[in-house]
């Protein structure tokens, strides 16, 4: 493969890997991937969550390095062990989790690490300044450099992000999901830069979830599959049904709309609810929300980031205060009561953020399977207050079985299993406790699209049995194919209710109010 | 598909089980090393060394630092630190003294002198006492437990010299007439031939030892220091938690400072002074992580082994104090930097191992 690099037509390839391998643990991300990467074109990267894209970008990045295979830039043969050779060589990278300092300034984040100097070695923070300005000034964006990171919206951070990547002045820019938290109009202005670059034969390599953007934006496509490449292609040559076809490869699309519907009594009534924003300022995250989530029924919570959907589920779950209103659980009121009061009266919540807020990473499957249960398995009598291992081991033997984890085995640590398996292990903790009413935040975030199938068939099947389902998501073909009902967040209130089987993607997005949120300055500061 | 995957979880769970347990011999087999290099290395260099009565004399000091050490693991698995046991034990020593010698009640004009178990209960208390303020102020007042425990151990000590002016109480025997006899017969006892902190030990041993792996609160402890915020919302009571190791803490420095007190047959208010040190050394020694969620009873009581037996080693030979100090240090220092060249390691071979192309077997449960 790489003794064609030397034929003069193909010069056009700035960037080659080869035969790339990569493990992690006995997870084998990579197997023998062979790339390229074209001088002035986009080559967007498409795949499922875990096929092996980022971690293609992040060797390319210098920030892991290959277990076998290597890197060819120009034709010659690199190592990189750093981030700072892969910047010296002209690659950078725009990462899919933001890598700012929130305690910094935007000016002090873009220039983290390699500070200009001025007279006598000390920092030149004019001269960063001007340099920030213009970068904003090109993203269109109305960010001061002094703003403290940490005031600025998540959407605005990743502006901070990709200015970051920007300021380089790379050869090969890497952006891997870097819309994920623009909105529209923020989305139009990067295709304009990226457009720009190109222009000045900078390589674009570009992954994203949002597929019909990407073949827009795409010259070369290249599909990703369980850590090997499977396909690639003109951009012309290509439309969604190909690439949904190469990244899948079976049809492992999954629709619950016909499903069955028993409504039973209301589980959960939700009354005039409104939720102070955690960062202060006395914004209301969640303002005057009044729902109701029947037995058996799967309602679906959609709307933008920053929609107050979270904020929502966490108040419902006893985590952080509630301003006012009233929450019924069963036609018991909830106020006052913790969260383990509330897991014990049968609501509990699966947070949006698996690693940070859902698994306990020290202990096995099976010991973050039972952590929500360990009281109702201590011994019934004599010793009262220890668990009963035989009655544990039953129970998570279920757990495994019931929400069909692939793992090892219960003593295998939690974080040998993938991101789809990891999440199945905090939705069967919630599912041991014998929940009424399940609270999901993102549930399928960062999980490929067979097991996310799984994740909506185990709880349509629970729900037939009668649980009481509020999901959130912001995948819009998630809202319509899974749920019962679709409630529409904007700005912390509800703003309207669809049925999935009658609405239209194009209604429901717009009620969520996607268009128009670019243009609000939320905390840009004006100094 | 759940056949599929229950069959698997059948057929590879005893290798995974063997898996994670050769990993925890390891670490506390590294501890294990030393002490058995230990005990070798000043077993050649003085006879009397392996003798039973040094055996038993060396255990005596290592029981008292293995006590706090077992109360700091606590405090450590969940991620906390507890720097007050050294003021914790002196003061509980003061107040037994204080009320072996007699309480003065100056409104009454009469001297009250409570029974031996009446003074062993209330110096326990004293202890547990201070260690819920510590757990009260990193939880509800949000203190940092750094913060927290460095003030009460200004506290705790300066309430001991307060009671005792300064001056040791040393009439611990208690009158028979007076019904307060036997706090020294009864703690400088040895049944069985053991001395009583050695019992004692054991005894604080064996009971954390089942409650960390067969209670709840046990598996909440490790839960809150592998991932507090999961455990909240998990609905493990987080904060009840961090408040009951913190009592516990008092309540086995307390525990020392009673066996401290009758050991040397009076109560000083500086008694204990840098013993929260030792017992955090045992700890770390002993393979738990500062982080939280990672250690051992048995790993912290062959930590607190390792320590004690150095350190009266050295002695037996006659190395200067100073150089105690040095070689001490060095060894917690080796210890923990030879936890984290494992720990890389582990990384590494297992990586090495996913390189080999999977058997047909475990594919199938091979994380997708």
């Amino acid at each position: 493969m790489f003794r064609e690099a030397a034929s003069p037509d193909r010069s056009d390839v700035v960037l080659r890997a080869v035969d790339i391998t990569k493990h992690y643990g006995a997870t084998q991300a990579l197997k023998g991937v062979n790339f390229e990467v074209h001088r002035g074109k986009v080559t967007v990267l498409f795949g499922e969550n875990g096929a092996g894209k980022s971690t293609l970008m992040k060797i390319i990045a210098g920030v892991e390095s290959p277990t076998s295979g290597h890197l060819e830039l120009d034709g010659e043969r690199i190592e990189l062990s750093s981030p700072n050779q892969a910047v010296e060589r002209g690659i950078s990278i725009i990462h899919q989790e933001l890598n700012l300092c929130p305690n910094m300034s935007v000016r002090d984040n873009i220039f983290i690490g390699r500070e200009r100097r001025g007279l006598f070695g000390t920092v030149d923070y004019r001269g960063e300044r001007k340099v920030v300005q213009r970068l904003m000034e090109r993203l269109e964006e109305d960010i001061d450099p002094n703003t403290l990171v940490a005031d600025l919206r998540i959407g605005q951070q990743q502006i901070v992000e990709i200015a970051r990547a920007l300021a380089l002045d790379a050869r090969i820019l890497i952006m891997d999901e870097p819309t994920s938290a623009l909105s529209a109009p923020e989305a139009e202005v990067l295709f304009k830069v990226i457009k720009d670059l190109t222009g000045n034969g900078v390589a674009i390599v570009y992954i994203s979830h949002h597929l019909e953007e990407a073949i827009e934006i795409s010259d070369h496509a290249v599909v990703f599959r369980d850590g090997e490449l499977v396909a690639t292609a003109d951009a012309a040559d290509i439309d969604l049904s190909w690439v949904v076809g190469k990244m899948v490869g079976r049809a492992a699309e999954y629709d619950f709309r016909d499903a069955e519907r028993d409504r039973g009594d209301v589980a959960l009534s939700i009354r005039n609810l409104k939720v102070v924003d955690a960062t202060g300022e006395g914004r209301l995250a969640v303002n005057d929300v009044s729902l109701d989530v029947r037995y058996g029924e799967i309602v679906c919570l959609y709307g933008l980031m920053g929609a107050g959907r979270t904020e929502l589920v966490e108040a419902l779950a006893g985590r952080g205060g509630i301003a006012s209103g009233r929450v019924e659980l069963g036609g018991r009121d909830l106020s006052g009561t913790s969260i383990a009061e509330r897991i014990d009266l049968g609501i509990g919540l699966v947070p949006e953020d698996r690693q940070r807020d859902g698994l306990v990473q020290s202990m096995s499957v099976g010991q973050n399977l039972s952590l929500s249960s360990l009281l109702e398995l201590t011994r019934s009598f004599v010793v009262s207050s220890f668990i009963s291992r035989g009655r544990e081991a039953a129970r998570i033997r279920d757990g495994i079985s019931e929400v069909r984890v692939k793992t090892a085995g219960p003593a295998a640590p939690i974080t040998s299993l993938s991101g789809g398996n990891q999440q199945k292990v905090v939705i069967g903790k919630m599912l041991l406790t014998g929940p009424k009413v399940l609270l999901l935040d993102e549930p399928t975030r960062g999980i490929d699209v067979g097991a996310k199938g799984e994740i909506f068939s185990l709880l349509f099947r629970e729900a037939r049995k009668g649980l009481a389902v509020l999901y959130v998501t912001s995948e819009i073909g998630e809202a319509i194919t899974a749920s019962h009902r679709i409630v529409v967040m904007s700005k912390g209130r509800v703003i309207r209710e669809f049925d999935p089987r009658t609405a239209s993607r194009e209604e429901i997005m717009a009620a969520s109010g996607e268009s128009e949120v670019g243009i609000q300055p939320m905390g840009t500061a004006s100094e | 598909m759940s056949e599929l995957s229950q069959a698997a979880v059948k057929a590879t769970a005893p290798r995974a089980l063997r898996k994670i347990n050769t990993r925890a011999l390891m670490i506390e087999g590294r501890a294990l090393l030393a002490l058995l290099l230990i005990v070798v290395v000043f077993s050649l260099l003085s006879p009397n060394f392996l003798s039973a009565d040094n055996l038993i004399v060396m255990t005596r000091h290592v029981a008292m630092n293995a006590i706090l050490a077992i109360g700091m693991l606590l405090v450590i698995l969940n991620g906390g630190i507890d720097l007050s046991v050294g003021s914790i034990v002196g003061l509980s020593g003061v107040i037994a003294g204080m009320l072996l010698e007699g309480l003065k009640l100056n409104s009454l004009d009469l001297f009250v002198y409570p029974a031996v178990w009446v003074v062993i209960v209330v110096s326990l208390g004293v202890g547990t006492l201070a260690g819920w303020v510590n757990g009260v102020v990193v939880t509800r007042l949000k203190v940092a437990p750094f913060i927290a425990t460095l003030g009460m151990l200004y506290v705790a000590r300066g309430i001991a010299l307060l009671i005792t002016n300064g001056t040791p109480f040393s009439k611990l025997n208690g009158q028979a007439g007076l019904g307060n006899t036997g706090f020294l017969t009864f703690l400088k006892s040895s049944p069985l031939g053991l001395p009583m902190p050695v019992w004692a030990m054991i005894l604080f041993a064996v009971v954390f030892a089942v409650v960390l792996s067969k209670s709840p609160f046990g598996r909440w402890l490790y839960a809150t220091g592998g991932n507090e915020r999961a455990a909240e919302l998990s609905g493990v009571p987080v904060k009840k938690v961090k408040t009951r190791i913190y009592v516990l803490s008092g309540l086995c420095a307390a525990a020392v400072g009673l066996l401290l007190t009758a050991d040397l047959s009076s109560a000083t208010p500086a008694a204990g002074e840098f013993f929260e040190l030792n017992a955090i050394a045992a700890v770390v020694i002993g393979g738990a992580a500062l982080s939280g969620g990672r250690g051992t009873i048995r790993g912290t009581l062959i930590g607190a082994f390792v320590i004690g037996f150095l350190v009266d080693g050295l002695v037996l030979v006659g190395v200067s104090q100073f150089w105690q100090q040095i070689i001490k240090g060095a060894v917690i220092i080796i210890a923990v930097a030879l936890d984290q060249l494992q720990q890389t390691l582990q990384k590494r071979r297992s990586a090495k191992a996913a390189l080999s192309p999977p058997k047909p077997s475990e594919r199938m449960t091979a994380p997708v």
